[in-house]
């Protein structure tokens, strides 16, 4: 499994490049803030169009100007993990794990509910309502329903940002186990130096460039 | 009562034209969406008169859509209660589509970007996303609706004529008893029927609203 990324996008005054190849573990995308780590995880997922380059997983050509290829995002099959979890208000942990499980198509879901709920330990917020869970909590729901939606990699934006240090060693060991346990590649963005660190089995450093 | 007929009807014919009205304006940028967004507040400023006057002209045999429906289907909504749901229709689609957009533009953009990378194709994001949490709002839009036609009096007259049994809505009603020396108490009857039905609509509506936003900052009133 691997990615293959080599993207370029104009935003406002600046331009966004990020080129590289990766395969198994966690890719750290390394830069100031501004520069644009997030946008090419959102260029992986198809959220944004790069102006020029391409995106492959596997072999598989997910955008390429020079052929006219833009795959939409829910054809891509990359699970992302939002900073703020970005989960379904209206429905419950069960049904928020369920959502891109039921629409995944039967030979990729290659994570059962039941093992995502023991991975995660979260067998007992499956009543509950989104509003109602911690920082932490949130994103281990997150995580479950990227890894449901039978993803074949992962985004992971920030995803320790909004919850309390007191917490992050729990959701850090996670990330961790789906590395060494799942064998899934991450793209992971993180501002924190002791987190990079700890997570990277390589990183890309980003470029600030004007056009 | 022919009155909660003619306005559950209308809201039945404006709802959906209402949530895609306020869908387009609310998510889409477009040349000419200054144009369509006043198009759609007209009947809140025009006289309704000079609305059932078009009404006339366009569902009249002679009109583009009147003349359609007389020659493939046989139908004609002149001086029926269908004819009185669609002018009361119309004159509630704005307050319909202010409600709606509102509630639409209340909803996180960013959760349908994570239904995509989900697997959800745009159109199961609309609706097992954007359609159920913007619902609070459709409701709204809905009772609003509903009591605003109940009102409606100048284009459903021009429109439709005040016909008993047919088209004489509660407010042509009241109008009419009016015109009667002595109907003082069926007058008081109805106008306290109307109070009744519209202060009940806005107050509903509105404890809607409030529970589609947590702030309390997005009102109908």
């Amino acid at each position: 499994m691997s990615f293959d990324v080599d993207v370029r996008k104009a935003l406002g005054d600046h331009v966004v490049t990020a080129r590289f190849v990766a395969s198994d573990g966690i890719t750290l995308l390394w830069g100031p803030s501004g520069v644009g780590k997030t946008s090419v995880l959102n260029m992986i997922a198809g959220l944004m169009r790069p102006d020029q380059g391409h995106v492959s997983i596997d072999g598989q050509m997910l955008f390429d100007d020079s052929a006219a290829i833009n795959l939409l995002p829910h054809r891509r099959r990359i699970g992302y993990v939002f900073q703020d979890g970005r989960l379904f208000p209206h429905l419950r942990v069960r049904a928020n794990l369920l959502y891109g499980h039921r629409l995944a198509a039967p030979e990729n879901r290659w994570m059962s509910l039941q093992a995502v709920i023991d991975f995660l330990g979260i067998e007992h917020l499956l009543g509950r309502w989104p509003g109602t869970l911690s920082g932490g909590e949130v994103q281990r729901v997150a995580i479950g329903r990227a890894l449901l939606s039978g993803a074949r990699a992962l985004l992971m934006d920030e995803p320790l940002a909004s919850i309390d240090p007191a917490r992050r060693e729990g959701i850090m060991d996670v990330i961790l186990r789906i590395r060494d346990e799942l064998v899934l590649p991450i793209v992971y963005v993180t501002h924190n130096p002791a987190e990079a660190d700890r997570l990277a089995t390589r990183k890309i450093e980003l470029m600030p460039s004007s056009r | 009562m022919l009155s909660l007929k003619v306005s559950l009807a209308a809201m039945l014919i404006t709802l959906p034209l209402a949530f895609a009205l306020a869908w387009v304006l609310a998510r889409w940028r477009f040349p000419g969406k200054l144009l369509l967004d006043a198009a759609v507040h007209l009947p809140l400023v025009l006289p309704p008169v000079v609305i059932g006057w078009m009404l006339l002209l366009t569902f009249g045999p002679a009109g583009p859509v009147g003349g359609m429906l007389e020659r493939w289907l046989g139908l004609s909504v002149m001086f029926r209660w269908t004819g009185a749901a669609i002018a009361a229709g119309i004159m509630a689609l704005p307050l319909m589509v202010r409600a709606i957009r509102l509630s639409i533009e209340a909803v996180d953009h960013r959760l349908e970007e994570a239904a995509q990378t989900l697997g959800a194709s745009p159109a199961r994001c609309f609706f097992t996303i954007l359609l159920p949490l913007s619902l609070p709002g459709v409701a709204a839009a809905f009772i609003l609706g509903f009591a605003r036609s109940l009102g409606e009096f100048g284009a459903t007259i021009t429109f439709v004529s005040n016909i008993p049994g047919e088209t004489r809505t509660l407010s042509l009603a009241i109008y009419s008893a009016l015109q009667v020396p002595g109907a003082d108490e069926a007058v008081w009857r109805l106008a306290l029927i109307s109070i009744g039905l519209s202060l009940g609509a806005l107050l509903l509506s509105e404890a809607l609203a409030r529970r589609t936003s947590a702030t309390g900052t997005r009102h109908v009133l």
